[in-house]
C-alpha cells in the first residue's frame, strides 16, 4: 500500500492544528471553523479508503485467504539508542485500528460540524478547532501506533488535548479545577503503564507490537517464569499497563476525573469523553491482547474491576440530576462492558468461543461510540436550548424539539439494547461471552444491563415528558431581571445534521457484518444471535424502560417517596458513593500532610539554608577580594610577578620533589 | 626555495591582501568616498571569511623548514575568528562613522586586520621566533586600539595600564622562552619536545611557570588578568569586543598548541598541575568579582575572565576532543559574547549609557534590544537549548574523557558550581531589563542597520549553534 494516504491522515490535523494555532487569531471564525471541518473531512474519507481498501479489497498483504492480516505500512526509525533499542514511528493497519479510523474521523467531524452551530460565537473559536485538530491527530496517531512508545507518546498527547479541551473555558474555576484533575488522574495512571512497558520492553527487549503478538509464546519465555510478590513479573507488567487504560477509559478507582471533565464543551464530551478518548484503555488492552491471553490473573483483574465498575456507574447514574453526569456515567458504565467482554474472551490461554468476548468488546465500542455521541449531541442541543445542564429545567420538551426528541429516543432504545437498533446486537454478543465464560460474570452483566436501560429511560423521560413547566413565564422573568432569554427551540442545522445522521447510523450500525471484519485472530466470526439470551435481556430491558415510564412519564411524587423510603442510599448514589472525598482525604491529610509537609520544611530549611549559607559565603568572599583590582598598575604587575614565581616553585616542588 | 611552499599560507595571504587593499583605499580613495571604508572593510573581510570556507584545508601542510604548519584544525580555528571579526566589524559600522572616529577609522580597521595576521602566525607557528613575531603583531597595535578614543581620559589610562603590563608580560614570556633555549638548544618546537621528552629538571619547570604567565595575560587567567577589567572598560567598546573575543580565542588556542606539542609527554604532569590551579582561581575569582560590578563593560570583563577558565577546562584533559571542545567553546563564546556587546554598543552609540541600572526597564521600551541581551546572558551561562549550553557540556566532558583521576571530577565540580554563581550575575542583568522598574527608562530608539545585522547573526548563531549538532561534529572529526 502506497504511504502518502496513511501519512496525510495523520498530518492533515497536525498541519490544521499548527495552522489554526499560530495563524488562527488573524482569521474570522467562519474561516477557522471552515478550515478545520474541511480538513477533517479530508482525513474522513482518506480514512475511510484505507480502511475500506483493508477490508474489501483483497490484496495479498491484507487478507491470506479468510484470514486477515497484520500489514505495517511503514515504520520508521524515530530515536536511536542502542542498536538494538530504537523507538520508531509508524503506521500499523489491522482489523481493530482500521475499525478505529472509521470510528474516530466520523466522530470527529460530525463534532466539527455540530460544534459551528454549538461554539458560535463563543470567544477563543479558533483555538477550539486547533485544539480538536490535535486532539484528532493524537487519537489516529495513538491508534495506528506499531510500537508500544508510540503508542505512549501519542496516549500522552491525547491527555494533553483532553486536558486543554476540558479547560477551554478556562475563566471558570470549575473548568479549570476539572481540567488539572482530569491531567493528574490519568497521568497517574500512566505511571503504572510506563512501568508496565519498561518491565515489558526490558525482558522482551523489544518495542514493536508485531513480533510480541504474533509470538507470545515468545514473550512468555522471554520472562523465564520471574515471579514477582506471588504474580509473575509478566502478569504485573500487564495490569500495570493495564493501570495506564484504566485511567484513561475511568474504571474504578481512577473514573473520578471523567465526570467533572463534563465542564468542557458538550461537543468535546462527544469525541473525546464518549467515543474516542476514553475507549484507548480498550483498544490497548485490545492491542496487546495475545499477551493477555497468556496470564489469565491478568485477565481477570480486568475482568472484576470492570464489573464493579460497570454496576458502580450505573447505580450512580440512577440518581445523577445533571444530565451530562448521567450520560458520564452510562460510559463508564458500557466501557466498563467492553473491558469485561475483553477480560472473559479467555480462559486457560485459549479464546472461548473462538475469541467471541473480544469481538463482541469491539463491536460495541464501534455501536457505543455512534450512540453515545448522539446522546452528548443530543444533550448539547437540549443545553443550547433551556440554558442549563439539569434536568429540573427540562420536561415536556418534545414539543419543542422534534428532532432532538426523535434522535435522542434513538440513542435511548440503542443503549438499552432494544432490537432493531445498534446497542442490541453488541450488548447481546458481550452477555453471550459472559454466560460463555462463567454464569456469575452473565448474570451480573445482565443486571447492568437493565439498570442501563432504567437510567436511560429515567432521564429520557425527565427531559422530554414529566412536567410542562411553563417556558413563556420563565423567559418574562428573566428579561425582567434584564437577561436574554427566549423559548426552548430547535437546534440550527448544522446541529442537527449531525444528530440525524448519527441517528440513522444508530439504527442500523447493529446490521454490519462485524464478525467478519473485526475478529481477535482474523479469522472470520459468524455471528448468530443467541436468541434465548437475546430475548431474556431485551426483555429485561423493557421491563425496566416500562418502570421508568411508571415512575417518570407524568409529574408525580412517586420518585420522591421512594428516595425518602432508603433516603441514606439516595444521597450517597447521588454523592457518587463519596470517591471524590475519599479521594480528598488521602491526597489532603495523608499525602500533603504526612509526607509533603515535612519534605517541605526539608526544603524550606535544609535545603534553602545550604543555599543560603553559600551565597552569604560567596557574597563575603567577593567583598573580602575586592582590594585586589585596586587601579594601581604597579600592584598589578607585582601580583603579576609573584603569580608566576609561586606557580613555578610550587609545582616545582610538587611535582619533582 | 620553494615558492610553492607559500600555498600553504592560503588564509595569511589573503588576509594580507585584504590589508592592503583596505590601506590602500583609506590613503589613496577621494575624501568623499572614504565614508564608504568600513562597509568596504567588512565586504572584504566576509570575502576573506568564506574563502577560507571553500574549499576547506583538507591536509596538513608545513612551509619554511617546519616553523610554518597548517591543518584543518588550523583552517577552522582561524574561520572561527574570522567569523567573530566580521561580526565586531559590522558592529563597529556606525561607530567608526560616528564624528569623532570618523578622521581615524581607517587606522582602526588597519590595526584590526594586522593583528588579526598576528594571530594567524602565533596559532600555525611551529617555532618560537616565528611566534613572538606573531604574538608581538597581535598585541602592540592593540595598544594603540584600545586608545582609539583620544578625546576620553579613561581611554589614554587604559591603554597606559594595557602597555605596562603587556610589555612585562612579553618579558616574562620572553625569559622563559630563552631559558627553554638555553636547556634545549631549539627553538623547533618539536625539537624542544624531543628534549623535554628525556629531560626532567627544575628549570624547565620554572621557564613553563613564566610561558604560562605569558599565556596567562592574554587569555587573562588570574592572576595574571588584574588588566583586564581597567582596559576593557576603558577602551572603545568595538576595541572591547575584539579583545574579549578574538584576542582570547587565539591566544587560547596556541596555548593549546604549546602545552600538548611543546610540553607533552614529561611535562605534561606539571602543566597540568598549573592549570588545575589557574581554572580554580580563575573561574572563582572572576566570578567573584563579576557579581560586584554595575559597569556592563566592566560586567563583562570578568564574565569573560570567567569564561577563559572554562575554555581552559579543554586544555586540561590533554585529549583530541578537547581541541574540538576548545574550538566549539571559542565560537559559541564568539556569537554569545558578540550578541552582548552588540547591545551595549547599540545602547552606548544612541544614549551613552553604560550601567546596569540604566538597563532597568529596558524590556518595555526596546524589547527586541532586551531579548537579545537575555539571549546572550542565558548563552554564557550555559543555559539548554542555547549554544552555551553545549560549549560548558563539551569542555566539561573533555575535561572528564578518559581520565579517572579524582582531582579533574573535583576541578568539573567546582566548575559547575561557579556555573551556578555565574547564574546569579548574568541574571541580574535579566532581572535589571525584564523586571525592575526604571523612572527614566532608556527611551526606544531604533538601532542602526548594521547594529541590527551584527545581533541578528548572534542570535542566529547562539540558537543555531544549540540546536544543530553538524558544526560540533564537524570540529570533532578533523579534532
Amino acid at each position: 500500500m502506497d504511504i502518502t494516504i496513511p501519512v496525510l491522515i495523520l498530518a492533515i490535523p497536525l498541519f490544521m492544528f499548527l495552522l489554526l494555532g499560530l495563524a488562527g487569531v488573524k482569521m474570522s471564525h467562519k474561516l477557522a471553523g471552515t478550515l478545520g471541518t474541511l480538513g477533517m473531512g479530508t482525513v474522513l474519507v482518506l480514512s475511510y479508503y484505507t480502511a475500506f481498501t483493508y477490508w474489501f479489497s483483497g490484496a495479498p498483504e491484507f487478507i491470506d485467504g479468510t484470514t486477515r492480516l497484520q500489514y505495517t505500512v511503514f515504520n520508521q526509525t524515530w530515536l536511536q539508542f542502542t542498536p538494538a533499542l530504537a523507538i520508531k514511528l509508524g503506521f500499523l493497519l489491522d482489523p481493530i485500528s482500521a475499525l478505529m479510523l472509521v470510528v474516530i474521523p466520523t466522530i470527529s467531524f460530525m463534532v466539527h460540524v455540530y460544534s459551528l452551530g454549538y461554539m458560535h460565537g463563543e470567544k477563543g473559536f479558533q483555538r477550539y478547532y486547533a485544539f480538536l485538530s490535535l486532539f484528532s491527530f493524537s487519537m489516529l496517531g495513538l491508534v495506528v501506533a506499531t510500537n508500544i512508545f508510540q503508542m505512549y507518546i501519542f496516549w500522552e498527547l491525547v491527555g494533553a488535548s483532553s486536558f486543554l479541551l476540558i479547560g477551554f473555558f478556562y475563566t471558570l474555576p470549575s473548568a479549570v479545577s476539572a481540567c488539572k484533575k482530569a491531567f493528574i488522574v490519568t497521568r497517574f495512571a500512566d505511571l503504572g503503564f510506563l512501568i508496565g512497558i519498561l518491565i515489558l520492553s526490558f525482558y522482551t527487549k523489544q518495542l514493536d507490537f508485531l513480533p510480541m503478538t504474533q509470538n507470545p509464546q515468545g514473550v512468555f519465555e522471554s520472562f523465564g517464569g520471574a515471579t514477582f510478590m506471588g504474580a509473575s513479573v509478566l502478569t504485573w507488567a500487564l495490569v500495570l499497563i493495564f493501570t495506564g487504560g484504566m485511567g484513561k477509559s475511568a474504571m474504578l478507582p481512577l473514573h473520578i476525573w471523567l465526570p467533572d471533565a463534563m465542564e468542557g464543551p458538550t461537543p468535546v464530551s462527544a469525541l473525546i469523553h464518549a467515543a474516542t478518548m476514553v475507549v484507548a484503555g480498550v483498544y490497548l488492552v485490545a492491542r496487546l491482547f495475545p499477551l493477555y491471553m497468556l496470564e489469565d490473573a491478568a485477565l481477570q483483574f480486568i475482568t472484576v474491576v470492570g464489573a464493579l465498575t460497570a454496576f458502580y456507574a450505573a447505580v450512580v447514574a440512577c440518581c445523577q440530576i445533571d444530565i451530562k453526569r448521567i450520560l458520564a456515567f452510562s460510559t463508564i458504565s458500557q466501557i466498563a462492558f467492553m473491558m469485561v467482554s475483553l477480560g472473559v474472551a479467555s480462559k486457560n490461554g485459549e479464546a472461548i468461543h473462538e475469541g467471541l468476548g473480544y469481538m463482541a468488546s469491539m463491536f460495541h465500542l464501534f455501536t457505543h461510540a455512534m450512540f453515545k455521541a448522539l446522546l452528548f449531541l443530543g444533550a448539547g442541543s437540549l443545553i443550547h436550548a433551556v440554558h442549563s445542564n439539569n434536568y429540573t429545567a427540562m420536561g415536556g420538551l418534545r414539543k419543542y424539539m422534534p428532532i432532538t426528541h426523535i434522535t435522542f429516543l434513538i440513542g435511548c432504545l440503542a443503549i438499552a439494547g432494544i432490537w432493531p437498533f445498534a446497542g442490541f446486537f453488541s450488548k447481546d454478543e458481550i452477555l453471550t461471552a459472559c454466560y460463555a465464560n462463567n454464569t456469575f460474570w452473565g448474570v451480573w452483566m445482565t443486571v447492568v444491563a437493565a439498570m442501563t436501560a432504567f437510567y436511560m429511560f429515567r432521564m429520557y423521560f425527565l427531559i422530554f415528558w414529566w412536567d410542562n413547566p411553563d417556558y413563556a413565564a420563565r423567559v418574562k422573568e428573566q428579561e425582567a431581571h434584564g437577561h436574554h432569554a427566549s423559548m426552548p427551540h430547535e437546534s440550527p442545522l448544522s446541529m442537527s445534521f449531525p444528530l440525524v445522521f448519527l441517528g440513522i447510523v444508530s439504527c442500523v450500525a447493529g446490521w454490519v457484518p462485524f464478525g467478519e471484519l473485526v475478529t481477535w485472530d482474523g479469522h472470520e466470526y459468524h455471528i448468530h444471535i443467541d436468541w434465548s439470551i437475546a430475548a431474556m435481556s431485551m426483555g429485561i430491558a423493557i421491563i425496566a424502560i416500562g418502570f421508568a415510564a411508571f415512575l417518570y412519564m407524568k409529574k408525580n411524587d412517586k420518585p420522591t417517596r421512594m428516595a425518602d423510603s432508603c433516603r441514606w442510599l439516595w444521597t450517597a448514589a447521588l454523592r457518587r458513593f463519596y470517591w471524590d472525598e475519599i479521594y480528598l482525604f488521602i491526597t489532603r491529610r495523608i499525602i500533603f500532610d504526612g509526607i509533603c509537609k515535612p519534605i517541605a520544611w526539608f526544603d524550606r530549611h535544609i535545603i534553602d539554608g545550604t543555599m543560603n549559607g553559600l551565597a552569604y559565603v560567596t557574597n563575603a568572599a567577593s567583598v573580602a577580594i575586592k582590594g585586589f583590582q585596586s587601579g594601581k598598575v604597579q600592584m598589578y604587575i607585582w601580583w603579576y610577578l609573584i603569580g608566576a614565581i609561586l606557580l613555578g616553585i610550587i609545582t616545582a616542588v610538587c611535582v619533582l620533589g | 626555495m620553494d615558492y610553492s611552499q607559500f600555498l600553504a599560507l592560503k588564509q595569511e595571504i589573503g588576509l594580507l591582501i585584504v590589508f592592503l587593499l583596505v590601506f590602500l583605499y583609506d590613503t589613496f580613495a577621494p575624501r568623499k568616498s572614504q565614508g564608504m571604508l568600513p562597509a568596504i572593510s567588512t565586504v572584504l573581510m566576509l570575502t576573506l571569511t568564506i574563502w577560507g570556507f571553500c574549499p576547506l584545508v583538507k591536509a596538513d601542510a608545513v612551509a619554511f623548514a617546519g616553523m610554518y604548519v597548517t591543518s584543518p584544525v588550523m583552517a577552522a580555528i582561524k574561520n572561527i575568528l574570522n567569523v567573530g571579526v566580521v561580526i565586531v566589524l559590522i558592529q563597529s559600522i556606525k561607530w567608526a562613522n560616528s564624528e569623532f572616529t570618523s578622521v581615524r577609522r581607517g587606522e582602526f580597521y588597519e590595526l584590526i586586520l594586522l593583528t588579526l595576521l598576528g594571530m594567524y602566525f602565533m596559532i600555525s607557528s611551529r617555532h618560537f621566533l616565528m611566534f613572538i613575531i606573531g604574538l608581538e603583531t597581535a598585541s602592540l597595535p592593540l595598544c594603540a586600539l584600545v586608545a582609539f578614543d583620544k578625546n576620553r581620559y579613561e581611554s589614554h589610562e587604559a591603554a597606559i595600564k594595557y602597555v605596562l603590563t603587556a610589555v612585562f608580560s612579553s618579558a616574562i614570556l620572553l625569559m622563559g622562552l630563552s631559558y627553554v633555549y638555553g636547556l634545549s638548544g631549539s627553538l623547533y618546537y618539536a625539537d624542544i619536545a624531543l628534549f623535554c621528552a628525556n629531560n626532567m629538571g627544575v628549570m624547565m619547570v620554572v621557564a613553563l611557570a613564566f610561558v604560562m604567565a605569558g599565556f596567562g595575560f592574554k587569555i587573562s587567567l588570574v592572576p595574571f588578568h588584574l588588566w583586564t577589567a581597567d582596559v576593557y572598560q576603558g577602551a572603545p567598546t568595538s576595541v572591547t569586543s575584539y579583545l574579549s573575543v578574538i584576542s582570547k580565542g587565539s591566544a587560547a588556542f596556541a596555548f593549546l598548541v604549546v602545552l600538548t606539542q611543546v610540553f607533552g609527554t614529561l611535562y605534561s604532569q606539571a602543566w597540568e598541575w598549573m592549570l588545575y590551579a589557574l581554572i580554580i582561581l580563575t573561574i572563582t575569582v572572576g566570578n567573584l568579582f563579576a557579581m560586584r560590578q554595575v559597569n556592563m563593560k566592566r560586567f563583562l570583563a570578568f564574565s569573560s575572565i570567567s569564561q577563559a577558565g572554562y575554555i581552559m577546562l579543554a586544555v586540561i584533559g590533554d585529549n583530541a576532543m578537547g581541541v574540538s571542545a576548545l574550538m566549539f567553546y571559542v565560537l559559541v563564546y564568539v556569537f554569545s559574547n558578540l550578541a552582548a556587546f552588540g547591545v551595549i554598543g547599540a545602547i552606548e552609540n544612541a544614549t551613552g549609557k553604560i550601567e546596569m541600572t540604566d538597563y532597568n526597564g529596558l524590556y518595555k521600551t526596546n524589547p527586541r534590544l532586551a531579548f537579545t541581551m537575555m539571549l546572550a546572558m542565558f548563552s554564557l551561562a550555559g543555559i539548554p537549548p542555547f549554544a552555551g549550553f553545549f560549549s560548558k557540556f563539551f569542555v566539561f566532558t573533555s575535561a572528564l574523557n578518559g581520565t579517572e583521576s579524582a582531582a579533574l571530577y573535583v576541578l568539573v565540580l567546582i566548575a559547575l558550581i561557579n556555573t551556578i554563581i555565574s547564574l546569579y550575575y548574568y541574571l541580574l542583568v535579566v532581572k535589571a531589563m525584564f523586571i525592575n522598574d526604571s523612572e527614566h527608562p532608556i527611551a526606544t530608539f531604533r538601532s542602526a542597520c548594521s547594529e541590527r545585522l551584527g545581533m541578528w547573526i548572534c542570535v542566529a548563531g547562539i540558537i543555531g549553534l544549540g540546536i544543530i549538532s553538524y558544526f560540533y561534529n564537524y570540529l570533532l572529526t578533523i579534532g
